[in-house]
């Protein structure tokens, strides 16, 4: 991999873990209203599995998938205002934590509900297959996640109908305060990939470029058109299930285990020691993030809270023409779902300034 | 040019939207080699193919979530549910998913969920349902039931062409009823959302309905205008959402008494918001109390004479508006 690839990853999995830190600094001066869910320890499989992508490929994410938000170009100021409740946020104040997506930038936007989002993204990828695309959807879900019937639906409906999916799951452990052994018999989550016919691999979510290489993988036989396929990223969680859980549940050994594992520390000490991040390079990442985050914030402190006197307006979307999303002039204003109609502009979801490192900084 | 069904119409519309723009597509179980439980899709797979008419599994979930993430992609997703029953089983996708995708992140979602609703053919529990009242009361889906031939073509392009999610109710009663047998026009037409009608006018009550519950209102006002000299006046809801508040409003105001409807268990059904809209609003105009004829709070039976038992019918009607006339 080239040198200026493995600094991005680096980059974007430090980012993940700031803008998280951040936003748990802001819940504990009760800035944020309601619950926060961070991912410290996902970073390898959220930014590494993004990272595998193209161009017109689409992610249906769920809550602890800000590394991906980030990689495809989501914007840390649309996270922050959605974090404050801001009135400009992606919902407008309406949803909270990462509920947010653009479909034009191929971001389906999550619910709460999990497991919802699989069937999704089967319409989703349903949808890039009849308009033969060469593009693929990346669609994750937890543990707890892999035991509703819609994990199950969609994924039979995928590999009956040959959709470009790869389902991604996050195995970190504990569904809440349910551990693994209390929620099924297997080990293995990769195996329930025998039960669709698709193939199914396991892989150390802690480690970035093993994430990456089996993803990879993944996306390669399904952009090949042979349906889709199952990876399953063992990793932890090693806060709890929202900032407001102690996880006491959690034995203190298994902990320290898997911090002592932690993603970021890793691949730090295999960029380092390959002499690819040196000292004067990771201060200027870190440079570059601070920024970024503090960006982030100000811009949402510094922006309205919504006003309730438009709490019950635009249940309805307007009559109009739609287009046909990643087609030429898509996002032509003309088409009612070129812009967020309720606002009259563009949507927010999507970093409006690169996001990516430059590539000046990797041939430092 | 031949009269044709009810479901015919239907038909029609979808295989006319289909033609009409590529982006409209029709997925459900047995939607595809079959031709549909009821035939509804007779030859759409033969002129479209398998990528525009797919047959899924038995996966409501599955069939109501892709119709989402189509939606979302542009596509103009037509979800059949085979027995609208069976509509519980994607319930939190319309709910969770497809209701608030607009209002929470500003994507707009067109896709109809369409399928055979309603009783009177023994299909008891399972099969007869009446569900649109769960759905009238999710913010973000439109509910549309059309009573007539003319109207279930026209409603379900305009459903189709709307780009909201609709659930289209079609009453299973009226797919092949004679007397439901109309010519319809050759040229495009669409019936709009939001606009009820006026099957009979008169000034002794307005009996406000929807459905196959228009045709029960029809003969009791044929009873009562023959025996009791009473004219009563039957608008046909025809969308529950959006509701046509005027044309409701304005029968109300020069009737003044109002009997309302519907094949639905009564409690929590259609009649008590309208009959609450009513009170709240056109209080000085009523001379006597809303009344309400629907199906008993129970399930719905399967034997005959339970069913019949069950039924809002004619002679119901007839006794109900009676009383209502008498006060």
């Amino acid at each position: 991999m080239e040198r200026v690839d493995l600094l991005q990853i680096y980059y974007f999995m430090r980012l993940t873990r700031e803008l998280e830190d951040r936003t748990r600094k802001l819940f504990l001066q009760g800035k944020v209203a309601g619950g926060v869910y961070t991912a410290q320890g996902h970073e390898a499989t959220t930014v590494g599995a993004a990272m595998v992508l193209r161009d017109g490929d689409c992610i249906a994410p769920q809550h602890r998938d800000l590394g991906m938000h980030l990689v495809r170009g989501g914007s840390p100021r649309a996270v922050m205002c959605q974090w404050l409740a801001r009135g400009n946020s992606p919902t407008l104040g309406r949803d909270g934590q990462i509920h947010i997506g653009d479909m034009h930038h191929g971001i389906v936007p999550m619910i709460s509900l999990l497991g919802e989002s699989l069937p999704v993204a089967c319409g989703v990828a349903l949808s890039i297959k009849r308009l033969k695309r060469p593009a693929i959807v990346l669609a994750s879900c937890g543990d707890g996640a892999t035991n509703t019937g819609q994990f199950h639906e969609a994924l039979n409906f995928a590999s009956v109908q040959k959709l470009p999916v790869v389902f991604l799951i996050e195995n970190n452990g504990y569904a809440y305060s349910t551990p693994t052994y209390k929620q099924f018999a297997l080990q293995d989550l990769a195996d329930r990939a025998k039960a669709y016919a698709m193939p199914g691999e396991s892989v150390d979510g802690n480690d970035v470029l093993a994430v990456m290489a089996t993803v990879g993988k993944a996306a390669a036989y399904v952009r090949s058109g042979q349906g889709p396929a199952l990876v399953e990223c063992k990793t932890f969680r090693v806060r709890g299930h929202s900032e407001a859980d102690k996880a006491d549940y959690v034995p203190e050994e298994l902990r320290a285990e898997w911090l002592g594992k932690d993603p970021i520390k890793q691949f730090e000490e295999y960029v380092s020691r390959e002499k690819i991040l040196t000292a004067a390079i990771k201060t200027e990442i870190e440079a570059r993030i601070k920024q970024v985050v503090n960006d982030a914030v100000n811009f949402a402190e510094q922006s309205p809270a919504p006003d309730p006197a438009t709490v019950a307006d635009y249940v309805f979307a307007p009559d109009g023409l739609i287009s046909m999303v990643g087609t030429p002039g898509a996002q032509d204003p003309r088409y009612i779902n070129a812009l967020d109609q309720r606002t009259g502009q563009p949507f927010t979801t999507m970093s409006k300034t690169p996001l990516t490192l430059p590539e000046e900084v990797g041939r430092r | 040019m031949t009269a044709m069904t009810y479901l015919d119409a239907i038909s029609q519309a979808i295989r006319e939207e289909m033609r009409r723009d590529e982006a409209v597509f029709l997925l459900g179980e047995d939607v595809g080699s079959y031709g549909g439980a009821f035939k509804v899709s007779a030859g759409l797979l033969e002129e479209f193919g398998p990528e525009r008419v797919i047959d899924t599994p038995m996966s409501e979930s599955a069939i109501i979530g892709s119709a989402v993430g189509a939606a979302l992609m542009g596509m103009r997703p037509v979800a059949e549910m085979q027995y609208i029953d069976f509509i519980t089983c994607g319930f939190d996708q319309i709910i969770n998913m497809a209701s608030k995708m607009y209002w929470r992140v500003g994507m707009p979602v067109p896709m109809v969920i369409r399928g055979p609703s309603g009783g009177g053919t023994r299909g008891g529990p399972f099969h007869s349902s009446s569900p649109e009242a769960w759905f009238f009361h999710t913010p973000g889906m439109k509910v549309v039931v059309p009573s007539t031939t003319y109207d279930a073509k026209g409603l379900l392009k305009a459903a189709i062409r709307d780009n909201n999610p609709v659930l289209f109710l079609e009453h299973k009663l009226l797919y092949r009823q004679p007397e439901l047998r109309a010519e319809l026009p050759e040229e495009d037409y669409t019936v709009p959302l939001g606009k009820a009608i006026v099957r009979r006018e008169g000034e002794d009550m307005t009996m406000l309905t929807y459905g196959a519950m228009v045709y029960q209102c029809l003969k009791a006002a044929t009873v009562l205008e023959e025996e009791d000299d009473l004219e009563a006046e039957i608008v046909d809801l025809r969308s529950l959402t959006p509701l046509d508040r005027e044309t409701i409003m304005e029968s109300v105001k020069h009737t003044n008494k109002v009997l309302i409807v519907h094949e639905d268990t009564q409690t929590g059904g259609i009649g008590a918001e309208l009959a609450a809209i009513l009170a709240e609003e056109l209080f000085e105009y009523l001379d006597g109390p809303i009344t309400r004829v629907a199906a008993p709070d129970a399930p719905f039976p399967y034997a005959p004479p339970l069913e019949t038992a069950y039924l809002p019918n004619a002679e119901k009607i007839v006794t109900a508006a009676r009383k209502l006339a008498a006060y």
